[in-house]
């Protein structure tokens, strides 16, 4: 028993920190601009596009093509943030929607256009397959991967947004945009940053969520519910709200799957209810 | 009115007339299919099918024009599926309805069918109800029960397998294949000694793949729909060591669809599926099929779906020879009964009875084949029913 439970907390940590690396960059970018992206998935779906046309098309190994996604993905944001978004971070909530959502259906046109319907597939290599033992555990080893990739993505972050002049700069700009205008900071060219690091991180997720969930067109859609979730269960610009807010997402789909198969797919959204109903900002939401 | 607009209308509907009366009459084909959404993978799959044999044969049968009107569901959307199907009648006046990937697309459309008395030759929606909703709905897919009932049962007889542990998908077709198979593999004297149902659009296994691993079963039976999900499982399940030859693992044909296989790699080694197509028949006329196929679709190889929508144009072709282009619903029905041909997924026929399809399940086991994973065959079962019809 005990060691099933280890197994299922193992692969449940392993499965949010996944969802973790896709909605982080969401977190950071709604959290600081207020700017409610719903075409975050979307730029998921680019890197994997991106980790898959590098690692078919150009014959990069897998580690390669995972920067490769994170690159592609926060280049193409930042064009798209200079010529569409920036003009809707002060029109309302609902035009910020409307026109994120539209974003995602153009991009399944596209995918759908330049890669058609079928499932994308990648072959990692070896080393990354299988499992290990670990104190008599099986242990996927892709997952422990994952794992270690998304808590080297939160200690960059945690520190950069610390302890770093850009990170200082951006949560001046964030918390009074005036007073950071004033004293010389060019607040568009922050916030352009910001926005690419979001969005890059999405991709290197999508590139991450291949091997696990597959890739397709529908992808955007399909992982935004999740983002969301993530994101409100977490607090809004918290890099550790987000943190914890996708542990125990994952935890507990994967034990409320295991332990009650008849409801399980439905207890992360009671999760969801609940946390709200008692933190409506979120676990480590302030604003 | 002025003068000027009547002249002109006048003139409209004298040369829309006129174009009637002089062009070559055709019979328009209302092909309802989720072109965009979820499933979009398997509209455009079907859709090649269909085009194939347009291709092959030309578009002209008993002197007529044929004509293809295309309607987008979006989905698994029974409402959306009956609009757009009075659309294709009422607007678009179509003489037949076809398409039909998914069974709450085909139950909506149904109705339609009956009440306007067109034929609708359903392509793919495999749920056994769907040819008892109208006396005008011909199927050319398969059915989810025929394949497992037959497949349940070899498990236990010649598959040599005692117990197993099932994993089905939490909808319609899903259940469809645990009670059938269940019902094959208990009447031959198997067990079945646990069960669980994953959630349609499941990300992640893993949960249940620990499940299994704790009853610790002989054989596990899988269901699962094409696309991202079997190469998920199969990989979760390969990650615990629940791989052949230590438990046997037996699935519907999605399960090891190519891109599956490539994705699982050696841990597909040893899966059985039972499926009515199968890629790698070595058949002249589904190695003829293949080459073409994949010649017109940039190299992607033809499945279920794409068998699907070959035949049913087959049917809907052969049809109107019989009734030498009569398009109205009761002729071509009863054109389609009993019709019987060869597919290049073998031979195949329509049960004059239930108007839907016979044909011969092949139970294929992954094994490697010049390098590479193949679906090879290694039993045969012939003129297989449906065997929920009637069986009430």
């Amino acid at each position: 028993m005990i060691s099933q439970l280890a197994i299922v907390l193992f692969d449940g940590f392993a499965f949010g920190m996944l969802l973790f690396v896709l909605s982080v960059g969401l977190s950071v970018t709604l959290g600081l601009m207020n700017f409610i992206n719903l075409a975050h998935g979307a730029f998921g779906m680019l890197g994997g596009y991106v980790a898959v046309t590098a690692m078919r098309g150009l014959g990069l190994p897998f580690l390669a093509a995972l920067p490769a996604a994170f690159v592609a993905a926060a280049a193409i944001s930042v064009l798209l943030e200079r010529t569409l978004f920036r003009r809707l971070y002060r029109a309302g909530e609902l035009n910020q929607v409307l026109f994120t959502i539209g974003v995602v259906f153009v991009a399944t046109a596209m995918a759908t256009y330049a890669f058609g319907t079928v499932q994308q597939v990648i072959q990692i290599p070896g080393w990354l397959r299988g499992s290990v033992e670990v104190a008599g555990l099986r242990l996927g080893t892709y997952r422990i991967f994952i794992i270690a990739v998304a808590l080297a993505v939160t200690a960059l972050l945690v520190f950069g947004l610390e302890r770093t002049r850009l990170g200082a700069r951006i949560r001046a700009a964030v918390d009074n945009q005036r007073v950071a205008q004033g004293l010389g900071l060019d607040v568009e060219k922050i916030f352009a940053v910001t926005f690419a690091l979001g969005s890059g991180l999405a991709g290197l997720g999508g590139a991450l969520a291949i091997e696990i969930v597959g890739l397709d067109p529908s992808f955007g859609f399909h992982y935004l519910v999740y983002v969301l979730i993530v994101v409100s269960v977490g607090g809004l610009g918290s890099v550790a709200g987000s943190f914890f807010g996708a542990a125990l997402l994952g935890i507990c789909d994967v034990a409320g799957k295991y332990f009650v198969p008849e409801i399980g797919s439905f207890l992360i959204y009671l999760l969801l209810v609940g946390i709200l109903f008692v933190r409506p900002l979120g676990l480590f939401g302030r604003r | 009115m002025s003068i000027r607009t009547a002249a002109a209308v006048a003139l409209g509907l004298g040369l829309s007339l006129s174009s009637g009366a002089f062009a070559q009459e055709t019979v328009k084909i209302g092909v309802i299919l989720p072109y965009s959404g979820p499933f979009a993978d398997a509209a455009n799959q079907l859709e090649a099918g269909i085009k194939l044999y347009m291709q092959q044969n030309g578009d002209e049968v008993a002197g007529k024009k044929i004509e293809i009107v295309r309607k987008d569901t979006g989905g698994p959307a029974p409402d959306v599926a009956k609009r757009v199907a009075q659309e294709l009648v009422v607007r678009d006046q179509v003489d037949i309805l076809a398409g039909f990937a998914l069974t709450p697309e085909a139950l909506g459309a149904a109705d339609v069918s009956a009440e306007a008395q067109k034929l609708m030759v359903v392509m793919n929606a495999a749920t056994s109800v769907v040819t008892e909703k109208s006396p005008y709905i011909v199927r050319t897919s398969v059915t989810i029960p025929q394949v497992n009932y037959v497949f349940g049962k070899w498990a236990a007889e010649e598959g040599g397998i005692k117990e197993a542990y099932t994993l089905v998908s939490d909808y319609g077709p899903g259940h469809d294949a645990e009670s059938s198979f269940s019902k094959g593999f208990t009447e031959a004297g198997g067990k079945i000694i646990g069960s669980d149902k994953t959630p349609v659009a499941n990300p992640d296994f893993s949960a249940f793949v620990q499940r299994v691993k704790d009853a610790n079963p002989e054989a596990v039976y899988v269901f699962i729909p094409g696309g991202a999900q079997p190469a998920a499982l199969g990989k979760a399940l390969a990650d615990r060591g629940l791989t052949p030859p230590d438990v046997k693992l037996f699935g519907q044909g999605e399960l090891t669809h190519p891109e599956a296989l490539e994705s699982m790699g050696e841990t597909a080694k040893g899966i059985i599926t039972t499926f009515h197509y199968t890629l790698e028949r070595d058949d002249p006329l589904n190695n003829e099929y293949v080459k073409a196929y994949r010649e017109a679709n940039n190299g992607r190889s033809p499945d279920l779906f794409s068998i699907g929508g070959y035949d049913g144009m087959h049917l809907i072709y052969e049809a109107l020879k019989k009734t030498n282009g009569d398009t109205s619903g009761d002729a071509l029905v009863e054109a389609a009964k009993g019709m019987s041909w060869d597919s290049p997924r073998g031979p195949m026929s329509i049960d004059p009875e239930t108007r839907d399809v016979v044909q011969t399940v092949y139970i294929r086991e992954v094994k490697e084949v010049d390098g590479e994973l193949q679906n090879v065959i290694i039993h045969e079962i012939p003129n297989v029913k449906d065997p929920l019809h009637g069986a009430k």
